[in-house]
């Protein structure tokens, strides 16, 4: 339970797929003007990040991995390179599907994230999701844990930023700056702030 | 060879650089741009990847742009590019081990790199194959520029070296220069990002974006100390 924790951490601060890895940093850019619109963004990504990692987790453990297709009595086959090609595919499915239910039974979320899940399919967040996922060797149980965690993580940070830029727009920055170049170097701030928690052991 | 660069060729080859620069204007393709630039070498591989697809993809998808049905062009999009990039990945894991396990998982995450689709949607859909492979090329380039002086600062201001050879001699083996930590670490690579599209934007004025909130000098007499 505790490495389960330890790992949540990690990927929440530490490994913040946002503010150390610097991904999904277009949409962090482009959608953090406001703060209820980045919000929204965050729980749609978080969602996504749930479904998609486990999910690829499977198809790559059962079908993917070397000597993977064992049970279906073939041997000596490895088709790990197909992973990339894979997990964009699942993660494009899986967000249509994700949209189609959304619309179906919880009309009132399917609103509020409406616009923001398709553009999620090219989200370099989710799809390295998935990709720290192969490499790191996660199983089921990490891997539900790690999107969970880099989920919220990016939910945060998204978030915080949004707070930052909103207060930000009444402040006296030289024209050159204005707009994204403030916002590069506030990102670079807050990403020393979370590097503060590195170190942590739990 | 002139009759390939002609004016307009050359507009689409060499505006991406500066003055319509993917990264310092239309923030695409940041996401990786930042993270695998502490050292050269791996930078240089990264821009060559990334150049690479994106000319490729576009003109492939530019050669069948007419065939592609618009409902599911996205799909077909993504499909080009993925395979291109297996094929640069499968090709760097077999000439360049080192250079991938150090580029970890952002080769995979070239697919997802907004340039390669932007270009893809934005040009090469409504482009016949060789302008949009030039443009691809012209865009790739303006990527790999930003990208490299980052990491030609961050190498250097961290670790003294630059594609892995000393240039300043650290105090740690006799030398004056003491390594700035900080250069290895992520946030500065906000910092070099955000001054260098200050130092564009100072340098062509017509790109900075607008104020919201315009403040106003305070008028003589008010305001101030009492």
């Amino acid at each position: 339970m505790e490495a389960y924790i330890s790992l949540f951490i990690k990927a929440v601060f530490i490994e913040n797929l946002a503010l150390s890895f610097f991904l999904g940093m277009c949409t962090f850019i482009a959608v953090s003007k406001k703060i209820s619109t980045a919000m929204g963004l965050g729980i749609a990504v978080m969602i996504v990040q749930v479904i998609t990692v486990p999910a690829n987790n499977i198809i790559y453990h059962a079908l993917l991995k070397e000597n993977a297709l064992a049970w279906l009595g073939i041997t000596g086959v490895d088709l790990s390179f197909l992973a990339l090609l894979s997990c964009i595919g699942v993660i494009a499915a899986l967000v249509q599907i994700l949209e189609m239910i959304l619309d179906k039974f919880f009309p009132a979320l399917y609103h509020a994230l409406g616009i923001f899940l398709p553009l999620i399919t090219v989200n370099c967040a989710i799809l390295a999701g998935s990709l720290f996922m192969i490499e790191r060797d996660y199983n089921l149980a990490e891997s539900t844990v790690y999107g969970v965690g880099s989920g919220f993580g990016w939910a945060l940070a998204i978030t915080v930023m949004a707070g930052v830029r909103e207060k930000l727009k009444y402040s006296d920055i030289p024209a050159g700056l204005q707009g994204l170049g403030i916002t590069f170097i506030t990102a670079g701030l807050m990403s020393l702030g979370f590097m503060a928690f590195s170190g942590i052991q739990l | 060879m002139s009759a390939i660069l002609n004016d307009e060729t050359k507009k689409v080859l060499v505006d991406p650089l500066v003055s319509n620069n993917p990264i310092t204007l239309q923030v695409l393709g940041i996401c990786s741009a930042l993270a695998v630039t502490s050292q050269m070498s791996t930078s240089l591989i990264m821009s060559l990847a990334l150049t690479l697809v994106t000319a490729f993809s576009s003109a492939a998808i530019s050669a069948i742009r007419n065939h592609i049905p618009s409902s599911i062009r996205i799909i077909v999009q993504m499909t080009i590019i993925a395979s291109l990039v297996i094929v640069v990945d499968q090709l760097l894991k077999a000439f360049a081990y080192d250079i991938s396990k150090q580029l970890s998982v952002f080769v995979g995450l070239i697919i997802t790199n907004c340039i390669v689709m932007g270009r893809a949607e934005g040009y090469a859909m409504k482009n016949p194959p060789l302008e949009s492979f030039i443009d691809g090329i012209g865009n790739g380039l303006g990527y790999s520029l930003i990208l490299i002086s980052v990491s030609f600062i961050r190498e250097l201001l961290g670790s003294g070296k630059l594609l892995g050879i000393e240039v300043f001699q650290l105090t740690k083996d006799g030398g004056w220069y003491d390594p700035n930590g900080l250069m290895l670490l992520p946030p500065s690579a906000f910092f070099i990002i955000g001054l260098i599209i200050w130092a564009v934007r100072q340098w062509k004025p017509e790109q900075a974006e607008k104020v919201e909130f315009k403040i106003l000098p305070i008028a003589h007499g008010e305001g101030g100390h009492h």
